[in-house]
């Protein structure tokens, strides 16, 4: 059971530095650092930075979650950890 | 009928559902009265946390700031935003494990100290009453504007309201009513926005709209940049400020989201963990949907603006302008007496001897406020005037959910952190309901007099807000959560040296005398409290390994709170 938790906390850990990897890239890298170099791009009427910026980075950290929340639920199922 | 008549009307069946559903859900438990029993769906909490996140400076202000402002609004739009992933991944789960009341009742028992607690309860209480003072302030703003009373009259009929639903139902009241306020803020947002969105780009999606085409051809965003240049002001489309400090500005404000206790108690009222992390995503997705509609509306009533006034014949003008001079929010002021309208950046030293100056114009002549792109914009769209109604009511939803959460914290504070856990232990449950009642009936007295009579400092202090929570609570936190051997001694520490540091910094330059020129690295007080994190962090870890490991009993309260299983309900000790 010890051993278990401990590989249920990795794998969690996991998860969190992926996410918050791509949390980070998409709003303080292509929205921000970056927004100069992917605005010479173009999606429609939007300069690529700039839509990240404004738009794009919501978007993706409304998905982030939801795909946190579906990977938790499986893990505390595989771990018989949930409620 | 008139303006008038549906503005009473709609916020007059408003306010009425809002103490008819304060009424239903009367709290009969402290369990109640802070954390609404307990059992709260998530996708309801995720409503709630929306209206209690948005603020009438979301609702009103934003939009505003972000057309003058262009691509650095993304600070904005990114910062509040973002936060909610943080909580998501590193917070609202284990906090609703752990299963108390408050924020400060975490970091007492984590870092097994009265002492951690108490700066905990300072801290909670003072970027809650920053906050709320703001809020009552909106309030009046927003009767006054609409409703033929008087500001001094608005801010006491806001509380009065406020007052009737948060003491009689604390969070129960306030978490159904949040979610009618929230129904009312985003509908109201919208309809607006999806007009004026198919009026100039024939798009009913505004988020879509935004990249749109408008009718002469040219995309809607190369139109405002074009038109911001052609003015002497920069390209809408990219930034005007230091990189560093939009990265810094940013950071602040997802980190400080993460670190205001008036949000994180939310995750306290569901009944599971897995549903704490649920309550979070659905959070988020309701606050994306005003989130990425307002740089829409901000970018769609700049350029209607300025096709409208630019070196436009003042006699011309359409009758929303007449409207809206009357009220102070736009301002003309003739200059080179030509009769025409003269609007363009008069700082931009280039532009004033190269254009302006030829041209014969003597200085802007046109000086509008922020507040009117999203309150004037169903007039300049045309609408009728119920949806002008509608956007009042939507104003007022935003000011009073927010408040009305922010003045729960500071009676939770004061009842349970100071009363029950420090001064009156013995307290029974009936007298402990009873004091955060005296607790949240007096706060909003208070929060309402500094609304009615702000001291100027108010606007200057919210970066305070933001800049101590992500400096103070959100390392002590997640360190909590995340690092076992985190012990009081380096917690401690860690908040104080980034409180300390970060309020220095900010009073520094906000009020002893600071100019922009001695900002460390182009950082502006809004950003510091990302630097403030980083070295309460640091601070944090270094003194904690020099320091002896905390208790067992400490530390096996960290293995059990990341780890869903068994989370009951919140405890009523």
């Amino acid at each position: 059971m010890e051993n278990n938790l401990k590989e249920y906390w990795s794998i969690n850990l996991k998860y969190l530095v992926i996410l918050l990897s791509i949390w980070f890239l998409v709003s303080f890298g292509v929205g921000i650092m970056w927004a100069d170099y992917f605005n010479q791009f173009r999606i429609g009427g939007f300069k690529v930075g700039f839509w990240f910026a404004q738009q794009g980075s919501i978007y993706v950290f409304v998905v982030l979650i939801f795909v946190y929340i579906r990977l938790m639920n499986k893990l505390d199922e595989r771990f018989g950890v949930s409620e | 009928m008139s303006l008038t008549f549906w503005t009473y009307l709609i916020v007059g069946i408003t306010f009425a559902l809002y103490l008819g559903i304060a009424i239903w859900a009367k709290a009969g438990s402290t369990k109640d009265f802070y954390v609404a029993g307990g059992g709260v769906h998530p996708i309801v909490n995720g409503m709630a946390t929306a209206a209690d996140w948005m603020s009438a400076a979301s609702f009103i202000s934003m939009a505003g700031i972000i057309s003058f402002i262009g691509f650095d609004g993304s600070q904005y739009l990114m910062g509040w935003t973002g936060g909610y992933v943080l909580l998501a991944l590193l917070l609202a789960p284990y906090l609703r494990k752990f299963g108390k009341f408050t924020v400060p009742d975490f970091i007492g028992e984590r870092y097994y100290s009265q002492q951690a607690r108490i700066v905990a309860v300072i801290c909670a209480l003072f970027v809650s009453f920053t906050y709320v003072v703001g809020q009552m302030k909106g309030v009046g703003v927003a009767f006054s504007r609409f409703l033929d009373v008087s500001f001094e009259m608005g801010v006491v009929i806001g509380v009065g309201i406020v007052f009737f639903y948060a003491v009689l139902g604390g969070m129960k009241g306030i978490t159904y009513t949040q979610v009618a306020q929230f129904c009312v803020l985003i509908f109201a947002y919208m309809v607006p926005a999806i007009y004026i969105s198919i009026i100039m780009v024939n798009n009913p999606v505004p988020q879509l709209g935004l990249g749109g085409v408008l009718q002469d051809g040219t995309a809607l965003l190369d139109k405002l940049d074009m038109l911001s240049i052609d003015l002497g002001f920069h390209e809408y489309t990219t930034g005007n400020k230091p990189r560093i400090d939009l990265f810094c500005v940013t950071a602040a404000l997802m980190f400080g989201t993460a670190g205001l206790p008036h949000v994180i108690v939310r995750f306290f009222t569901v009944p599971k963990v897995a549903d704490a992390r649920k309550s979070a995503g659905w959070a988020l997705l309701f606050i994306a949907l005003l989130y990425t509609t307002a740089p829409a509306v901000a970018a769609f009533v700049r350029t209607n603006l300025i096709e409208t006034v630019d070196n436009k014949p003042y006699a011309t003008m359409p009758a929303w302008f007449s409207k809206w001079e009357t009220t102070g929010l736009l301002e003309w002021e003739d200059k080179n007496g030509d009769g025409n309208i003269q609007y363009y950046n008069d700082k931009n030293a280039d532009y004033v001897s190269t254009t302006a100056n030829p041209k014969g114009w003597k200085g802007n002549e046109l000086t509008i406020d922020r507040d009117i792109m999203v309150l004037a914009n169903p007039e300049i769209s045309n609408l009728p005037a119920w949806v002008i109604a509608l956007v009042v009511a939507g104003g007022l939803a935003a000011a009073l959910s927010t408040a009305a959460g922010l003045l729960l914290v500071i009676s939770t504070s004061i009842s349970h952190d100071l009363l029950k856990k420090w001064l009156r232990p013995n307290i029974s449950e009936k007298h402990e309901l009873r004091a955060a009642r005296i607790a949240i009936g007096v706060a909003v007295v208070i929060a309402g007099y500094f609304g009615y009579d702000p001291p100027d400092y108010v606007a200057a202090i919210v970066a305070f807000a933001f800049g101590l929570a992500a400096s103070s609570f959100f390392p002590a936190i997640v360190l909590g959560i995340f690092d076992k051997r985190m012990n009081k001694e380096g917690a401690i520490a860690g908040m104080i040296v980034g409180l300390v540091f970060t309020a220095t910094y900010i009073w520094y330059f906000k009020f002893g005398g600071g100019t922009p020129d001695g900002y460390w690295f182009d950082i502006s007080p809004e950003g510091i409290g990302t630097v403030g994190m980083a070295i309460n962090a640091v601070v944090s870890l270094v003194i904690s390994r020099l320091t002896p490991a905390p208790p067992v009993e400490v530390q096996d309260l960290v293995e059990n709170i990341r780890v869903p299983s068994g989370a009951g309900n919140a405890s009523v000790h």
